[in-house]
């Protein structure tokens, strides 16, 4: 006798029992658990030599099966009579028709409308969006190429005369500070015009930072990314004891340089 | 406040809401309104929503009321998320349905009506909001009972429990071969 069998994905050994009953065209509680069981083990072989991973569970629902058609055949005498509450027969029925009832039941919820599929609500949190993106999965070796990538595109240059800048954040702090005290003001944006190197330009930002933490000078902006207004934040008729607090703060370690 | 001013309030605080609001929450929100009134006016936006040509449906959900997209336009709100179809698979709803039915339900009883371990379906649920720890239970062991949170509520559509469909006596399902009457299932599941 040669089986076809279409495979369906099988929850469980109990899906499987219940689509073979189903096949045969009969109810759980009428079938024959000896022409199931045959078909039953079928499968499983089938499944083998496909190289499935059939879980241990089908092979326990295997043995339960054999177990009982073993009884099957033996004659029932007195003794069995007596267990017969403990008939794995009807313990397996009772099995299958409260599976199938949540078979079923879980085809009653697939069924309704549901959230995120069916419908939607409002300010999806975007965490949820994300989720729905899938991110493709990358190997060094990818990591490694796009690296190699970014380091072609740098340009290149043949030779790189090495300078010493003379940029110090207290140089910067004095030029400021003299600028101030002639002009009373003076515009963030327009210190660093005049700077020459990505070097200066943080060496002077470093500078404005420490004279503003140091309380020497304020900084002022009257519209949302508007201008920045620096401005002295002491009359500078102590002008001594203000360029003695700065070099007092400052020697502890913010040279750039 | 006038019937239509309280109608119009109930439309703005149902659009910018998150969840479900409940008819007590909208009676707090609307100091002055009796809740019965409420209900009312409730009742003509979910009717004036069914109308032809509408796109939101005012629906009851997980003990409040809701907006929701019409499912007839489902695709295209999936196309403004770029959403990919989202299927539950056959072990997650079967899970479900056993937790909402049996609830509070141990793993051991989950697992013994669908006969295969569900540990990795119980995680991904319960990250998923669907299922949580109720409580544990009074044995050996003290395993932990799970039962269905709000979002298994609102995910399904449902108002409360009471909601889900009866299921099937056993004698009932006996008689009749097994899902006979439906459709085939699905194998498009990894």
């Amino acid at each position: 006798m040669s089986f076809r069998v279409q495979l369906e994905i099988f929850e469980g050994p109990l899906d499987l029992l219940l689509h073979l009953i189903k096949k045969n065209e009969v109810a759980i509680t009428d079938v024959s658990l000896g022409a199931i069981t045959e078909q039953y083990l079928a499968t499983l072989e089938l499944m083998q030599g496909l190289n499935l991973n059939v879980a241990g569970e089908f092979l326990v629902m295997a043995a339960t099966l054999i177990h009982i058609k073993s009884r099957m055949l033996v004659p029932a005498d007195d003794a069995d009579q007596e267990q017969e509450e403990e008939d794995p027969a009807s313990d397996l029925i009772q099995q299958l028709l409260e599976y199938q009832r949540f078979k079923e039941a879980a085809e009653q919820l697939q069924s309704r409308e549901q959230l995120r599929r069916d419908v939607f609500v409002r300010q999806e949190p975007t965490v949820e969006n994300n989720e729905g993106v899938e991110f493709e999965r990358v190997s060094l070796f990818d990591l490694l190429s796009a690296m190699r990538d970014a380091l072609a595109k740098l340009p290149q240059e043949a030779a790189h005369e090495v300078v010493l800048e003379q940029a110090s954040v207290r140089d910067k702090m004095s030029f400021i500070l003299d600028h101030l005290r002639r002009n009373g003001h003076v515009l963030f944006q327009s210190l660093f015009g005049a700077a020459t190197s990505r070097l200066e330009i943080i060496v002077t930002f470093l500078a404005v930072l420490e004279l503003v933490r140091i309380r020497a000078l304020r900084a002022r902006q009257d519209t949302h990314a508007g201008p920045i207004l620096l401005e002295l934040a002491a009359p500078l008729d102590a002008g001594g004891g203000l360029a003695q607090k700065e070099s007092e703060e400052t020697d502890g370690g913010t040279r750039a340089d | 406040m006038e019937r239509e001013q309280i109608k119009s309030a109930l439309e703005s605080l149902l659009f910018v809401a998150e969840g479900p609001l409940s008819l007590r929450r909208l009676g707090e929100i609307l100091a002055g309104a009796e809740s019965k009134e409420i209900a009312a006016l409730l009742e003509e936006i979910k009717v004036a929503c069914e109308s032809v040509g509408r796109g939101i449906r005012l629906v009851e959900v997980a003990g409040g009321y809701q907006f929701r997209t019409a499912s007839e336009n489902a695709d295209w709100v999936k196309r403004l998320y770029q959403l990919k179809p989202q299927r539950m698979s056959r072990a997650t709803l079967e899970t479900l349905a056993i937790v909402a039915y049996r609830q509070p339900v141990t793993r051991a009883e989950i697992e013994k009506i669908r006969g295969v371990d569900v540990g990795a379906v119980l995680a991904t649920l319960m990250d998923r909001r669907l299922l949580r720890v109720v409580a544990r239970k009074d044995v050996p062991g003290r395993p932990f009972l799970y039962g269905t949170t709000p979002e298994f509520l609102e995910t399904f559509s449902l108002n409360d429990l009471s909601q889900l469909p009866t299921l099937k006596e056993a004698e009932e399902l006996a008689r009749t071969s097994p899902t006979a009457n439906l459709p085939a299932p699905e194998n498009s599941e990894p």
